[in-house]
């Protein structure tokens, strides 16, 4: 299993805790509009990717992600 | 007529002349729908209150109305203060209505300097400036002080001149969950050591009327090499034994590196300030863009400002009555069996929490009728998507005047069917 592989794994699980619709999810995913989260889960949810990673997801930068796929490759890079 | 514009608006039924480009409005369309749609229902527009006479800081004519005034940041009453009053009517006479100018070139006048003058005798800081408003005095200093390579790490909950203050900016910017001591200190550790660091706190939040844990989070940041900004604009005058703010009661006042302050509240005028002990503070009178492109204030109302503030340093008989005042109406309306903000009373607000927007509306309008004004706040300006109805009493209520507005939120309550 690659790294981007295990990354894929943590991160699915976590957005499995919040997707409390039961919506599909792909890397195609994309947070506001398909799952449906408000401002304050989006805000606990990059909370928890925070912990899980040990990294910091600046506004600045969660700005730009908008789909699962874009979360898994963006947390690979501030792992650095 | 050849301009485009003036023809667009001179005929609405036209269709607009903008091709295949959109209204730029469309953008507001759910507000717009959100809005008819609760109009519709019969009710007062929340949004558009006037009221034709004020009596008092707490009781004015809205609607042909006596009305308590129950959701003003009038705090301290201050407004119609006898002596703050003369002291902006002279000035009025002395200086004029306006000065026309920035701070920086023809805008500042004796009154600006005694004001400052004031507001340093008052925290007994070094430094002291006064912008024109309390959200450009966080634009200003945020904007300005937190550079392109240094971090601003804000409470989620922040004020929207704080967000505005980031945005205006282009720092990085770092939130973490409100209130949550743990929370700041996980995201400074993750910081690179190297970097500037601004954090950003409340005394007490406004929504909620909630106070931050200041000793632990500006320990904890001081700890981290960050700077600190508390705003302690619902503070003022009431928290503190010296009405210094909640950094002033929780000890931290000497650790603070920026106190930002409005005069809109228990100043009981308008305008802003940022008061520092740092010694390099005074060049930000060159570098702030939101307080050199501006007017300064009007010599009335930074008179008024500077006689406001030195009467609210021993004011501890108006701070006492206060105290009481939001214990007693936060315990009746606990009892009366309203879900309130805070288990228990942190600050004067106390906020009222409605179970949707629609019985948050009617109850706002029957309050109305019963001759008491709260504030409606409501999403986006509310945490977690809560319609509230913000209630921040004045240390001129009297007792009773407590008991009436208990009564009125009691009837009001029946007949909405929320208690």
């Amino acid at each position: 299993m690659t790294d981007r592989d295990e990354r894929k794994g943590s991160i699915l699980r976590l957005v499995a805790e919040f997707n409390k619709k039961g919506i599909e999810v792909s890397e195609d995913t994309r947070f506001a509009q398909d799952l449906e989260w408000d401002s304050l889960t989006v805000m606990d949810f990059v909370a928890a990717v925070e912990d899980e990673f040990d990294i910091i997801i600046t506004m600045n930068r969660a700005a730009e992600i908008e789909t699962v796929g874009q979360l898994i490759d963006a947390v690979g890079e501030l792992q650095g | 007529m050849t301009d485009p514009g003036l023809a667009m608006t001179a005929d609405a039924a036209k269709p607009a002349p903008r091709g295949a480009a959109p209204d730029l409005f469309d953008k507001f369309q759910p507000m717009i729908d959100i809005r008819e749609n609760l109009l519709a229902t019969g009710v007062t527009d929340p949004f558009s209150l006037v009221m034709e006479r004020v009596e008092s800081p707490t009781v004015a004519i809205c609607n042909g109305r006596r009305t308590i005034l129950l959701g003003t940041y009038n705090y301290m009453g201050q407004t119609f203060d006898p002596d703050v009053l003369a002291a902006g009517k002279r000035a009025l006479d002395e200086f004029g209505s306006g000065t026309t100018g920035s701070r920086v070139l023809n805008g500042t006048y004796q009154g600006h300097r005694e004001c400052e003058e004031a507001l340093k005798r008052f925290y007994a800081m070094d430094h002291a400036m006064v912008f024109s408003t309390g959200y450009q005095a966080n634009l200003g200093i945020i904007s300005t002080m937190a550079g392109k390579d240094d971090y601003v790490i804000l409470d989620i909950d922040s004020h929207a001149s704080i967000y505005d203050g980031c945005a205006l900016g282009n720092a990085q910017i770092v939130a973490f969950r409100h209130n949550d001591v743990e929370a700041l200190e996980k995201r400074l550790k993750r910081l690179p050591a190297e970097a500037g660091k601004l954090v950003v706190l409340e005394g007490v939040y406004s929504m909620l009327g909630d106070v931050a844990p200041l000793k632990e989070m500006v320990a904890i940041s001081k700890a981290h090499g960050a700077m600190v900004l508390v705003d302690e604009a619902h503070s003022m005058g009431f928290i503190g034994p010296n009405g210094r703010g909640v950094a002033e009661e929780q000890g931290v006042i000497d650790d603070v590196d920026f106190i930002i302050g409005t005069f809109s509240k228990s100043v009981g005028t308008v305008g802003g300030f940022c008061v520092s002990n740092h010694p390099k503070f005074e060049i930000l009178r060159l570098v702030c863009r939101p307080y050199v492109f501006t007017a300064s204030l009007p010599p009335s109302v930074v008179a008024t400002a500077a006689t406001s503030i030195d009467k609210l340093q021993g004011a501890a008989d108006k701070r006492a009555h206060l105290w009481a005042n939001s214990r007693r109406l936060h315990g009746g309306l606990k009892q009366l069996g309203f879900t309130l903000g805070t288990d228990e009373p942190q600050s004067a607000i106390i906020a009222v929490i409605m179970p949707d927007l629609e019985r948050g509306a009617a109850m706002w309008e029957a309050l109305l009728h019963e001759g008491l004004y709260v504030n409606l706040a409501r999403p986006p300006a509310t945490p977690a998507g809560m319609t509230l109805l913000r209630c921040s009493l004045c240390a001129l209520h009297s007792e009773e005047q407590v008991g009436e507005i208990l009564g009125m939120f009691e009837a009001a309550g029946k007949k909405v069917g929320v208690i």
